[in-house]
């Protein structure tokens, strides 16, 4: 509580002298009975390793304890009442015709009432305080934010069916495997290629969609040195099971090596390694790019990494100014490049996509580079796709604990 | 409803009615249909909906104003708004029996519709021979499914109001007849609403955006 | 000219003998046993020659009592399916470690969570609790029987319809594998060319419109048929329940048509409203498909609020305490339900004010729920509680309930729930609530109204057993869940690393085997009070010395209800009754007006399903068929003036004497 709110909030202040320990004792409390069986667990959300995750930890349990307030009597008066009023004990009062009572009403309403308006309260704060496009205000509840703090930008990019990191700053980028210094605030710009997905490292902050051709926010910083898992928390199809990742907390020094190391790779990570990249594969290893191209990340959420497409950007500029009109209907082209599985409806013409127009930016910059993608003319249709079976090891896997996974290097 | 009471000359309370006389059929019918056509408006407060949020992405592809003919859509309207009136004219005319009026009114207002119908039909041809076809953007999307379900509604209740014609040439006007009638003139005045909305929200406020 | 590949396409569309599941060794032994017991129930029907019995006594009755029944049959038979999913999951879960695959592919295995999700609310959770109303709600209003009795039987024949379809893409193609609300992109035709979302998609669209049509129906039953006397503030709390139930029906599932025709124009002619490309959102679609999803989990559990406001009322020998405010809370749920959805997505990053406002009312309406709850808990109090079967149902839904509410709540705090969507937290807390709330109240209900329905009580042990193996299977199964949510585990993995998990997945695992054991009792529960119906008899139809109408009709009722239209003068009409001496009429009866039975509703259903599985499969001249051909069956049903008869008086006095002789042997013994 006093770490979430303490700086900015003074309504809070009052309790700010013990609420911390009470806390943390009502905490204890609550997960005592199960403390035997969960010492060997590891209860990220409850104790995580980044600043932002804490004060959401923060959060949820002292929504719990508010809410505790209520829920415990009512669960003792249920029992109580339970076993006072049973048939067998005749010498309970019976009122077999009383029902009703101004003030109890007046009570069982303006209870709940009363947690809720603390409750909101509390929830109003917070959801702005821990707006996940807000930067931060501080790297953990002792210190705020400096100028020199200068903030990682990481750019994610949810695949089909991995994760991709891109380093604007350091020009590299990575696949399966994210690095951040601790103490440092990170900036996460997020979008996805094809389908829904949510970004989520339970130690480090809490989570957000990766939806394409849009781009979302999170901000958060790491505290603790370490190793911690992030996934994708929306499901997203066949390979989603093994669509998780590594976060490495490093100190900064440990960073700046990491860094290295990953600049040393020679793989470069350009339009065309990317359309590779982006196509379904599951359990993928992780890979390290070092150089990438520098507007990779504005095409992908643009969704004009193809070449020849138009970028959203510019189609929602164009539709802005009141469209290309009657001639921007021949402004199509039949879609050739199959990304996975992009079909045309049955009663549909052809697939297409809006061809970009040439623009004066265009101009400015190269030619575009020819793609190596195989193009495959044929026009798509069809009814469906192969079934994506992922038991590799036995590919009629039907019984019982057979099959391994081949997931190397996470 | 007489309340009859046993034993009559009893200080005991009535527990029930003993004078009871059959339930009129169809006497939730009125309040039935309007429920119905409050939930046929939910779909197209959606698909409204629907066309607000994606009115204006065209794809860098055409606009209302490239596409919409509004002379056209304004005969289109006047044909249905005629056909509510006339068929205000067919209930006056089943108000007081007069079968023969009646159909003549029904008839009427069937062409109107049907007027209504092919010039829609032909102002869809017409774009989707252009090229302005649903699957070119999110806006030309919206806009035939709205405007498309609307020509559906229209549609049905044409095939509706000659299943009544046939029902009323039959039967006469028998109180069931009455009661369909009715519930169709509801139908029939509800999509001239709903295409009021259309017209407003859809041709003229789109030649403005 | 004509090849042979081009032909069959035209017949069988993209059907072919490769659409059969034949390489799934589970799918093909369920196929075995489902079909050796369809084949041994039709051929034990017709030995016994019972399809003209049912034929013409139930499907294609108009009796609200009859309907009401077989939705609750409907119900049972898809829990036991929607179950078997669930527990292949846990399975799957508790064995896919430490590189390990399982035993369920990801194609199987992505099917089965959205089958077990699409199942579960509509045709479990929905065929029970639109059941109970259909049973309760005219006999609590002293009616003959609904507004519309044509209209209800098409209305359940096409819930059938849509759970046929959905039961078939077990053996014929596949199921969805997009999560039970198919968000696109990846139900759009990119991303699932199959016919998985189509299943989703008709099977749905076929059910909705009777769940649509029902709920009409059940407004206008309430609105209009309500016995005189009986005031809107003098209704039995379960009806008032089943009012905004069927208010939040109509106003909330045009929507999920309008959705799911939206999603279906994308996937069958390329329209771009929710695609990536083109200008189309599939954000909208979220926000659509949340609009009508959160009103339907109101829809769910508001019945069961009201059948626990009867129970508790009438096992504590009470009345209602705070019967208006109990009203009160529950419009102003119903309200407030529309108000909220957006909470299903804060984490897409709509902004902290949008975030807190759809937060805020979320909790908001936990005021309430909780007044509810308290009023139940002051009606306990100062009575006599009697803890039969459903009176224990409604204890362990109080403990249950409150806990998911609290959960809940917690997930309407935007930043935790930034850490706990799409967790296991977030599924304990949903099922914490749906079998907390709703499948306890529909347990409490059909406990509660079955002696009412057939005569005879509920085998009390197997009943209690029952209880016990779901309650603390629940809490097995469930609250581990809750703790792996806390270890940040999400949902709808297959396959897991982490080897400190297993333990926790194990548990869950062993709660679902507790609760297979409860279903198993329950079955067993029916089966055994069948066969010693006559010691569990009774003859008084008012075997729980209960409060409200229809205990004042004999069990099980009459076709036409009441032979008198009775007249209420109290909330509790018929402990009022009791109290003050009411006799039963015994003379001067009439002929009653009733409606005529038609075998129209089952063939209007049977071809929208088949106009359904046409669309599914492009097979587009059976759907053109099947459209034309309901086109004109139901053309011709108008042109059908036999729609009613009357009970001949000399019928209603045979079974009123018939009654009161039983009554009187009753009476003596």
């Amino acid at each position: 509580m006093s770490s979430l709110l303490h700086r900015s909030y003074p309504l809070f202040h009052i309790g700010n002298f013990q609420q911390g320990s009470t806390v943390r004792v009502l905490r204890i409390l609550a997960l005592l009975p199960l403390a035997a069986a969960l010492s060997g667990c590891d209860f990220v959300v409850l104790a995580p390793a980044g600043d932002v995750a804490v004060q959401q930890r923060d959060l949820v349990v002292i929504s719990t304890v508010l809410m505790l307030l209520i829920v415990l009597p009512v669960m003792a008066l249920t029992a109580l009442f339970a076993w006072r009023y049973r048939q067998s004990n005749t010498s309970a009062r019976y009122e077999p015709d009383w029902d009703h009572s101004t003030q109890l009403e007046l009570v069982i309403w303006s209870a709940p009432l009363l947690i809720i308006v603390c409750l909101g309260a509390l929830t109003w704060m917070a959801t702005h305080l821990l707006d996940p496009y807000r930067a931060l205000g501080r790297i953990d509840a002792d210190r705020p934010i400096e100028a020199q703090d200068k903030p990682l930008n990481v750019e994610v990019v949810a695949l089909d069916w991995k994760w991709l990191f891109i380093y604007p700053e350091y020009g590299v980028a990575t696949v399966n495997e994210l690095a951040a210094p601790v103490d440092r605030p990170i900036r996460f710009r997020i979008t996805a290629s094809s389908v829904m997905n949510s970004f989520y490292i339970p130690a480090l902050a809490g989570q957000v969609y990766a939806m394409p051709g849009m781009e979302t926010k999170l901000h958060a910083v790491t505290n603790k040195p370490g190793v911690y898992k992030g996934f994708s928390a929306n499901y997203s199809g066949a390979g989603f099971s093994g669509m998780y990742f590594s976060f490495h907390s490093l100190t900064t020094a440990d960073f700046d090596k990491w860094i290295a190391k990953v600049k040393a790779s020679g793989d470069m990570l350009g339009r065309n390694e990317y359309l590779v990249l982006e196509r379904p594969s599951a359990n993928e290893p992780v890979r390290r790019y070092g150089s990438v191209d520098g507007d990779l990340f504005k095409a992908i959420v643009n969704m004009c990494v193809e070449p020849g497409k138009m970028c959203a950007s510019e189609m929602m500029a164009i539709d802005a100014k009141g469209g290309l009109g009657r001639e921007g209907l021949n402004n199509t082209l039949p879609l050739t490049y199959d990304k996975y599985a992009r079909r045309g409806a049955v009663f549909g013409p052809e697939p297409t996509y809006v061809a970009s127009i040439c623009s004066v930016d265009e101009l400015k910059g190269q030619s575009e580079p020819e793609s190596t993608v195989p193009f495959d003319t044929t026009p798509l249709r069809g009814a469906g796709l192969k079934r994506p079976l992922f038991s590799p090891a036995n590919p009629s896997s039907s019984s019982l604990l057979l099959g391994s996974r081949p997931k190397s290097d996470s | 409803m007489t309340l009859a009471v046993v034993p009559p000359q009893s200080s005991e309370p009535v527990f029930y009615v003993v004078d009871e006389h059959d339930h009129p059929e169809g006497a939730s019918t009125m309040l039935g249909f309007w429920i119905y056509l409050m939930s046929d408006c939910l779909i197209f407060a959606m698909l409204f909906a629907t066309f607000g949020v994606l009115g204006g992405n065209y794809a860098a592809g055409p606009t209302p104003k490239d596409l919409f003919d509004l002379p056209l859509v304004a005969v289109n309207t006047s044909m249905l708004l005629l056909s509510s009136i006339t068929y205000g004219f067919a209930m006056l005319a089943m108000e007081k029996s007069r079968v023969g009026a009646m159909q003549a009114w029904l008839v009427i207002t069937g062409l109107f519709g049907l007027a209504f119908i092919s010039i829609e039909l032909f102002e869809f041809a017409h774009m989707i021979h252009e090229g302005a076809t649903p699957q070119r953007s999110a806006f030309l999307s919206s806009f035939f499914t709205l405007v498309g379900t609307h020509g559906l509604h229209v549609t049905f209740g044409l095939v509706w109001l000659v299943t009544l014609m046939v029902q009323v040439a039959r039967y006469g006007l028998i109180e069931a007849n009455r009661r369909r009638l009715m519930c169709l003139s509801m139908f029939w005045h509800f999509l001239d609403v709903v295409w009021i909305g259309v017209f407003t929200f859809v041709y003229l406020m789109g030649m403005l955006r | 000219m004509f090849d042979t590949s081009s032909l069959a396409k035209a017949i069988f569309g993209r059907l072919t003998l490769e659409s059969l599941p034949l390489h799934e060794p589970i799918v093909v032994g369920t196929f075995v046993v489902v079909a050796l017991g369809g084949v041994a129930l039709l051929g034990a029907v017709t030995y016994f020659r019972l399809w003209g019995y049912l034929w013409r006594e139930w499907f294609t009755t108009v009796d609200h009592k009859r309907i009401g029944i077989m939705y609750m049959i409907l119900g049972i038979v898809m829990l036991l399916r929607g179950f078997a999913d669930a527990i292949m999951m846990r399975l799957q879960q508790a064995i896919a470690f430490g590189g390990s695959e399982g035993y369920l592919n990801a194609h199987h295995y992505d099917q089965i969570f959205t089958a077990h999700g699409v199942i579960m609310i509509f045709f479990v959770a929905m065929p029970l609790v639109t059941g109970l109303m259909n049973y309760v709600v005219p006999l609590q209003i002293g009616a003959r029987d609904v507004s519309f009795p044509f209209l209800n039987n098409f209305s359940f024949w096409m819930t059938v319809g849509g759970a046929v379809l959905v039961m078939a893409s077990l053996f014929i193609g596949e199921f969805a594998r997009t999560g039970w609300l198919a968000y696109p992109p990846l139900s759009n035709i990119g991303y699932s060319p199959d016919v998985g979302v189509d299943y989703y998609i008709w099977g749905l669209q076929v059910a909705g419109v009777g769940t649509t049509l029902s709920g009409i129906n059940l407004i206008c039953t309430i609105v209009k048929l309500r016995a005189p006397g009986m005031t809107m503030m003098r209704m039995p709390v379960f009806t008032w329940t089943s009012l905004c139930t069927n208010v939040l029906i109509v106003a909330s599932f045009p929507v999920l048509t309008a959705v799911l025709a939206l999603l279906s124009l994308d996937r069958y002619i390329g329209t771009n409203f929710f695609t990536n490309d083109f200008g189309g959102s599939p954000m909208m679609y979220v926000n659509l498909i949340w609009i009508w999803g959160h009103p339907e989990v109101y829809i769910l559990v508001l019945p069961a609020f009201g059948i626990f406001s009867e129970v508790t009322s009438t096992f504590s020998g009470k009345r209602l305490f705070g019967y208006t405010s109990m009203v009160y809370a529950t419009v102003v749920i119903t309200i407030l339900s529309y108000l909220v959805w957006l909470h299903h997505f804060f984490t897409m990053g709509s902004g902290a004010s949008v975030n807190s406002f759809f937060g805020i009312t979320t909790m908001i309406i936990s005021i309430p729920t909780g007044a509810k709850m308290f009023n139940w808990l002051f009606t306990m109090y100062r009575g006599r509680i009697r803890f039969e079967l459903p009176m224990m149902w409604t204890v362990a839904f109080m403990f249950t309930f409150v806990l998911g509410g609290m959960t809940g709540v917690l997930l309407a705090v935007p930043p935790a729930d930034f850490v706990l969507h799409n967790s296991l937290f977030l599924v304990a807390h949903f099922h914490n609530v749906i079998i907390g709330g709703v499948v306890f109240g529909a347990f409490a209900g059909i406990a509660y109204w079955f002696p009412k329905a057939f005569g005879f009580r509920l085998d009390p042990f197997w009943g209690k057993l029952s209880f016990w193996f779901w309650v603390t299977g629940f809490y097995f199964a469930f609250m581990p869940l809750y703790v792996l949510g806390l270890m940040g585990v999400t949902r709808r993995l297959r396959v897991f690393d982490d080897p400190s998990l297993q333990i926790w997945f194990v548990i869950a695992g062993i709660g679902a085997f507790l609760i297979f054991l409860g279903i198993i009792s329950f079955l067993v529960q029916i089966a055994v009070s069948v066969l010693k119906r006559e010691a569990l008899k009774d003859v008084t139809g008012d075997p729980w010395n209960a409060r409200t109408l229809e205990w004042a009709t004999s069990s099980p009722p009459p076709a036409y209800n009441f032979a008198f239209t009775p007249v209420v003068h109290d909330n509790d009409a018929w402990w009022d009754m009791k109290r003050r001496g009411y006799r039963r009429p015994l003379t001067r009866f009439k002929p009653i007006h009733m409606p005529s039975n038609t075998g129209t509703g089952v063939i209007l259903a049977a071809l929208a399903t088949a106009m359904g599985f046409g669309l599914i499969w492009y097979i587009w001249w059976l759907a053109a068929v099947s459209f034309i051909g309901l086109l004109a069956v139901a053309i011709g049903h108008t042109f059908n003036y036999h729609r009613d008869y009357h009970i001949p008086a000399d019928e209603v006095v045979r079974v009123e004497d018939a009654r009161t002789h039983l009554l009187a042997a009753g009476a003596k013994s």
